[in-house]
């Protein structure tokens, strides 16, 4: 890791834990992506993988520790003042995310969920904004649906629009929060796919959180192995999932590959 | 046909009754063939032509009704008004008193919890009076300009009163309807890095109007009935609502039955007319979503089968 090139950077996670009224998911995490990195996280469920992603943008208010992105630092733990409620609020600005379960605004179309951000919280012209929509939508192979509803789209096109919504605000690094979980089987690899050409071609800073371990081997800079909140192993793909140097790792692999 | 109990009962069932249709059998399956939309109109009739043939006993004056019906229909305007005001005061009350009763202020919490407890705890009859009689004695108590801003007319206190009230409990509506909007739907806007009240206005508000309509809709048809309570305040010569004229005209000729009989059924109309509209939108909005802030205009279609699991 280049931990010495500090300001190279992305995202910084120093000391992170969390825990849920007394149980411990998160034990001690230190994370550093550098730009235009994929970092595959993976491990059983309740491993706490999860949770660490939710804590870099603070859905999930981390116990102890710092969160750094893009240069805004943020301590966890303590009162959410109206200056830190600020600095969630520029951090959160920088860091996209993607949910499991899409979470697209049901009442607007397809451009206006991708737009609302740039409209809304960036205060774009709306004129601009669809302009860049538009594009957006062409990036994740979605042009035709513009002006369709979420609930005529399938899962697959729903997650699609759920990336480039969090796209537009031309965020830092993107956080991928299970994003083919919910997903028939025959609909994940158009979402992997948007996935692929986010790091292969827009050199996107991502940290990714799935059970795909085709895709992991094919992009990822860095994979991490969680286990009990902990980060017990990580390393180049070819070096995890041929070489893993835990037995929790070994196991882990054995049973999902 | 199996014989239940255990033994050896090898005794043969007993024949069944010889059948024989008796006058009662007959009347139930004629009655069967007659649809029962139909057996409904009758009933309907039945009621109203003994009610009909009661008011005739009771000396019916009908030329009276008809003269005056006008005069009384004449309140429609106002009893319309002073609902329409209300529950838009009612409306911005329920909202602000749900999002207090969501929120972690302290202030807030408690502002709103007095509020729906106080209005919800009391007769809207007292709050009536309280507003219209009260009021002015607290404003002469603190002086200029109070004694001039809480003397309120007869109008205005029927209104302040009666939204005050409906927001109370329109403030539990407006709270499901804001709870009904998925907690995701909160996660997604505020990873796009919205405030509070970005996140309040472009994303849950919207989606818990769907939801708030239609109750708020049946709120709106009950205070069209409320309103009637509003005359108790005293007369107000020109703005008068419905049961004010009612009274008035009835006390006068005594036709009290007459005039209220009319008074009811135009009340009875009305609230047909707005029960119609009330389930010609519950239906639109159940098939789609609500768009934006503009309200109601249906923009989502049946989604195709078998899209997605949402």
């Amino acid at each position: 890791m280049t931990s010495t090139l500090d300001d190279h950077a992305d995202v910084r996670v120093h000391g992170l834990w969390k825990s849920f009224s007394g149980h411990e998911v998160l034990r001690g995490i230190d994370l550093e992506i550098d730009g235009g990195d994929v970092v595959v996280v993976f491990g059983r469920s309740g491993s706490g993988k999860s949770t660490l992603l939710r804590c870099i943008n603070f859905l999930e208010e981390p116990t102890e520790g710092t969160i750094e992105v893009a240069g805004i630092r943020v301590e966890g733990g303590g009162h959410r003042t109206r200056r830190k409620r600020e600095q969630i609020r520029q951090l959160r600005i920088r860091t996209g995310m993607v949910f499991q379960d899409f979470n697209l605004f049901p009442h607007l179309t397809a451009l206006e969920n991708v737009i609302e951000g740039l409209v809304t919280v960036l205060r774009r012209p709306r004129r601009e904004a669809e302009l860049a929509g538009r594009e957006l939508l062409e990036l994740v192979g979605l042009p035709e649906k513009a002006e369709s509803f979420p609930i005529q789209l399938s899962g697959g096109q729903q997650q699609r629009i759920a990336i480039a919504r969090a796209l537009a605000m031309n965020p830092r690094v993107m956080l991928f929060d299970e994003p083919t979980s919910a997903l028939d089987p025959e609909l994940i690899g158009e979402v992997l796919g948007v996935m692929r050409r986010l790091a292969k071609e827009l050199h996107m800073t991502m940290l990714v959180v799935t059970h795909e371990m085709g895709f992991a081997r094919e992009v990822a800079s860095r994979m991490v192995f969680m286990s009990d909140g902990q980060i017990i192993e990580e390393g180049p793909p070819a070096q995890v999932l041929g070489d893993p140097q835990r037995p929790e790792t070994r196991r882990f692999l054995q049973a999902v590959l | 046909m199996t014989t239940s109990e255990g033994g050896g009962a090898h005794a043969a069932p007993p024949p069944p009754p010889v059948h024989q249709r008796s006058r009662r059998e007959d009347l139930e399956l004629f009655s069967s063939r007659v649809p029962f939309a139909l057996k409904l109109v009758a009933v309907w009739v039945a009621i109203l032509g003994s009610l009909v043939a009661l008011f005739a006993a009771a000396g019916f004056d009908t030329a009276w009704m008809r003269d005056h019906a006008g005069f009384i229909a004449r309140g429609v305007t106002w009893t319309i008004v002073i609902a329409a005001c209300a529950i838009v005061l009612a409306c911005i009350l329920a909202l602000l008193g749900a999002l207090g009763r969501l929120s972690r202020n302290p202030v807030a919490v408690g502002l709103t919890s007095f509020y729906t407890s106080f209005f919800r705890g009391t007769p809207l009859i007292v709050q009536l009076f309280l507003i219209y009689l009260a009021l002015p004695q607290i404003g002469i108590a603190l002086g200029a300009p109070w004694d001039d801003v809480l003397t309120l007319d007869v109008l205005t206190a029927g209104i302040i009163a009666l939204g005050l009230n409906y927001g109370a409990y329109m403030t539990e509506i407006f709270r499901a309807g804001i709870q009904s909007v998925g907690h995701g739907q909160s996660e997604a806007a505020e990873a796009l890095g919205m405030t509070y009240s970005q996140k309040m206005r472009r994303v849950v508000i919207p989606q818990a109007v769907r939801v708030i309509i239609p109750p708020a809709g049946n709120e709106f048809i009950a205070m069209l009935k409320d309103t009637a309570l509003v005359s108790f305040l005293g007369v107000s010569i020109e703005r008068m609502e419905i049961f004010r004229r009612a009274q008035l005209a009835g006390r006068r000729d005594f036709r009290n039955l007459e005039a209220l009989i009319v008074a009811a059924l135009i009340y009875w109309g009305l609230t047909t007319i707005f029960q119609y509209f009330q389930l010609r939108l519950e239906r639109r909005l159940s098939k789609g979503y609500v768009r934006g802030t503009a309200g109601v205009a249906v923009a989502g279609e049946r989604r195709a089968p078998g899209t997605e699991k949402r």
